[in-house]
């Protein structure tokens, strides 16, 4: 019979292993779907995993790689820090367009000035429409304890009509002969977040999501506020006891997760996207969910992570194109790999004993 | 000696790091009160967790009534007449009390018999109490009785109490004691975990003294002194605390006319409490339970806040600032609840320490954290509290319950409070840290600090406290000097018996 016994103390040698663990059940479970699909599970785990890398093409997947994985760090160390405190954004994909909105929107109101000055206020603005947007659930909450789950999910959904409206009727290109989408900002250089070495795919989301990084690991270390972001998730009523003010943490950490969330929207519609259009979000604010997750809601932990889940996702590609795999089985794959990180996570506190049954 | 009920044969029960049961063996008579005496961590708890199918002795056997006896679960063990009343009472507070009950039982008759049968068990024993009301409305007394008739209910042979007067008043007690006596001329046995020992004096006939899970003696109460049962159940001559004679100073917390509401459903609501600290006193609260003392320190805490003047510092109202304002001041409070409210179990002692002494002890400068002070300051926690631990990176939930209080407590006194306030400060801790605790309280308001002690323990009050006063409802009685003070009065301003009687039988 299998038990469950609590350990003394968390492990750290299984905090550490559990995400490694977890990639290679992906990859031993996932071969077995892949086989099972009558493709050689070896091949396509290979083509998901190496061939982004060090593939014949990778020149080309490695830039996309940064590109990819940006905006993933970028919301997931924002939303870290509010699940740290227990604190659940999940609608950093409706800030996210709220923030490219914001950010586009000023770019293209200068339009077709050149000035030094325009990107610097499109981050700015990029940032301030997340944090505005993300701050509605954070409000709702202190002042009439609703949920923060439901609201911040349920505004993602109003900013996709909101960004509908806009790529339609306010934003949209009175050159575009019709068609829905604003100009295309990489054509408009005062507004465009260009390649800062060509060929790299390392634009300015790269830099900040590195940025971010490096303030919330300093933060969550070295800083009184991101200690109180972790007795209160480690202990809500000590904290209160220790001093922290509740409503002062959920609109610190809503506000934060969301203009970060608005940055990486700003630096994807004025970079690899280029345009305002009605199809512009891909999830992102979704999936950095569970790179939060999967990087053990630490910083590092979250650039390994959100570099390993673009890879999945250009390996998936890669594999839907020269394999024929279906989408939904890269998808069934990729959440795999979240269900076996959560359920490996059982062994950070518990230690599994084999036993007899005991005789009654 | 009469009739042997249950017969207990080398019980063995180890955990991973400890033997909680070494070879105990005793035998309990058919109507014998029998008590269990020992320390927290003695081994009481395992034992009779074995008794009642709980948990698996690893050896041993034990014998009901001459036939073998190995319950399996707590429900084979009710079929044999054993029943259990727990230390934390498992009621539902929304539902009535008849329903609380059906909830225990296996085939529950319908609401209105049961009601019937309900009543007529809680008449014959002096046990009254209305089946239809809420349990959240009951007192810790009357809750402890839905326990009982719960358990009378199946007619029990043997009936396990565990720790059943922490909750009472001295009069509620004596209700209790009365129906105990009378269940036990009715030939039920009883097994009575407690360490009071007076209590065990006036009830028990015969005596178990358990020390790190073995027997270390047996005795009858009765003819046997309070110290000699201590010192058998510490393994040690006791050192009661010094008393200094203190000078007092001006008054240094002030509570005036402070109300505040109920912060749940089923808290209590503070009314009107007056209370002025002096300067190198100790004033001690007692109560029931339940009756505001929760309340009281989340109020002078500054987690709950109430009006300015209400709490007064030093003369300076504070009824509006937070806990770390407060700290500042020097206004330090240690809770009752060590896991979760005073330390965060899953945090290191150092992260634990910079929990209430960050602004004391100058551990964050502009918001950044100084590790190494924070570092400091929990390993002289450590070592002045002597808190055996591996370190100050050990997780706080690692620590047992009177190393982690030693720890709590220690954490506010080293920060050399004008005011401290404690809530339970020997809750669960054996006998010499317990004490230990009570010396730094003493040692504590001799350098001048006005400490207020809230605790459920009247011994530890009447020993440490200058004056005492009383929590009964949410209201504070007038405090009154711990020298000459009567256990009748003190039961009395703990609120008498709340409106219960004794059996009329």
């Amino acid at each position: 019979m299998i038990r469950l016994e609590k350990r003394p103390q968390p492990s750290q040698a299984w905090s550490m292993a559990t995400p490694l663990v977890a990639v290679l059940a992906t990859m031993l479970f996932g071969g077995l779907l892949f086989g099972l699909l009558g493709t050689n599970p070896f091949l396509a785990i290979e083509t998901i995993f190496w061939e982004p890398l060090f593939g014949e093409f990778a020149f080309y997947y490695r830039p996309q790689l940064l590109v990819k994985g940006a905006p993933l760090v970028l919301i997931a160390i924002g939303l870290s820090l509010g699940f740290r405190a227990g604190i659940w954004n999940i609608g950093a994909e409706g800030q996210y367009i709220i923030g490219s909105l914001t950010g586009a929107g000023v770019g293209l109101a200068f339009y077709p000035l050149e000035a030094w000055y325009i990107f610097p206020l499109m981050v700015i603005a990029g940032a301030f429409g997340g944090w505005a947007w993300a701050t509605i659930p954070a409000i709702l909450k202190v002042r009439f304890g609703t949920n923060e789950i439901l609201v911040s999910l349920m505004l993602v959904y109003v900013a996709e009509q909101f960004l509908a409206s806009m790529s339609l009727g306010l934003l949209k290109n009175p050159e575009g002969f019709g068609f829905p989408g604003s100009r295309n900002l990489q054509q408009y250089a005062s507004a465009h977040n260009a390649e800062i070495v060509t060929g790299t795919g390392m634009h300015w989301g790269v830099v900040a999501a590195l940025i971010a990084v490096i303030f919330a690991y300093v933060l969550l270390n070295r800083h009184m506020l991101g200690f109180q972001i972790r007795l209160t998730g480690a202990a809500p009523r000590a904290a209160r006891f220790s001093g922290v003010r509740p409503a002062r943490l959920i609109l610190m950490c809503l506000g934060i997760s969301g203009a970060l969330a608005g940055l990486a929207g700003l630096f994807e519609v004025a970079g690899p996207a280029g345009q305002v259009s009605i199809d512009f979000n891909v999830g992102y604010g979704f999936t950095a969910i569970i790179v939060a997750f999967l990087g053990r809601l630490h910083p590092v932990g979250i650039l390994l992570a959100g570099a390993l889940m673009a890879l999945t996702y250009i390996g998936g590609e890669i594999a839907q194109g020269q394999l024929g795999l279906p989408a939904a089985a890269i998808q069934v794959f990729q959440g795999m790999l979240l269900f076996f990180l959560l359920a490996l996570d059982l062994l950070t506190n518990y230690r599994v004993a084999w036993r007899k049954p005991e005789v009654a | 000696m009469s009739q042997t009920l249950l017969n207990l044969n080398g019980l063995t029960k180890a955990y991973p790091g400890v033997v909680a049961n070494d070879d105990i063996s005793f035998r309990i008579g058919v109507g014998e009160v029998h008590a269990l005496l020992g320390e927290n961590g003695a081994g009481k708890s395992t034992l009779v967790k074995m008794i009642y199918g709980l948990v698996k002795p690893d050896s041993g056997t034990m014998e009901l009534r001459g036939a073998p006896y190995a319950p399996g679960e707590p429900r084979a063990a009710r079929a044999d007449g054993i029943a259990m009343v727990f230390q934390h009472f498992s009621l539902f507070d929304a539902l009535n009390v008849a329903e609380n009950i059906a909830l225990g039982m296996e085939n529950p008759p319908p609401m209105r018999d049961l009601a019937a049968r309900i009543r007529e068990v809680s008449e014959t024993y002096g046990l009254p109490l209305d089946p239809f009301r809420t349990v959240g409305d009951l007192s810790a007394g009357e809750r402890q009785r839905v326990e009982i008739i719960r358990c009378l209910l199946q007619d029990p042979k043997l009936l396990i109490m565990d720790e059943p007067t922490s909750v009472l008043t001295p009069q509620e007690v004596d209700i209790l004691f009365e129906t105990l006596r009378k269940l036990r001329d009715e030939g039920t046995a009883i097994l009575y975990i407690s360490h009071k020992l007076e209590e065990i004096r006036t009830l028990c006939d015969t005596a178990t003294i358990l020390r790190l899970g073995k027997v270390v003696g047996t005795c009858t109460p009765r003819e046997t002194t309070a110290r000699d049962m201590a010192e058998m159940m510490v393994g040690s001559t006791l050192q009661t605390p010094e008393r200094a004679g203190r000078a007092l100073g001006e008054v240094a917390l002030d509570i005036s006319g402070l109300s505040a509401p109920a912060p749940s459903a089923f808290g209590t609501a503070l009314k009107n409490v007056h209370l002025a600290v002096q300067q190198g006193e100790i004033v001690g609260i007692g109560g029931v339970a339940g009756n505001g003392q929760e309340e009281l320190l989340a109020v002078l805490s500054g987690e709950v806040l109430t009006e300015a003047g209400a709490v007064k510092l030093m003369g300076q109202p504070i009824g509006r600032l937070g806990p770390t304002a407060r700290r500042a001041l020097g206004l330090l409070t240690a809770p009752e609840e060590r896991l979760g409210h005073a330390a965060a179990p899953d945090m290191s002692l150092t992260e634990n320490a910079l929990l209430t002494g960050a602004v004391r002890e100058k551990l964050a400068h502009n918001g950044f954290l100084r590790w190494g002070a924070t570092r400091e300051f929990a390993e002289r926690i450590i070592a002045e509290f002597d808190v055996r631990t591996p370190g100050p990176e050990t997780a706080a939930r690692a620590l047992s319950g009177g190393n982690l209080q030693k720890f709590v407590i220690g954490r506010e006194v080293l920060q050399t409070p004008q005011v401290l306030v404690v809530n339970q400060p020997t809750w669960g801790v054996d006998a010499a840290a317990a004490a230990a605790i009570r010396q730094a309280l003493l040692d504590l308001a001799a350098g001048g600090t006005a400490v207020v002690c809230i605790s459920q323990d009247l011994d530890e009050l009447m020993e440490i406290a200058d004056r005492f006063a009383a929590l009964n409802e949410g209201r504070l009685s007038t405090p009154r000097p711990t020298a000459g003070l009567t256990v009748e009065e003190i039961g009395l301003m703990m609120g008498g018996a709340h409106g219960m009687e004794v059996a009329h039988v």
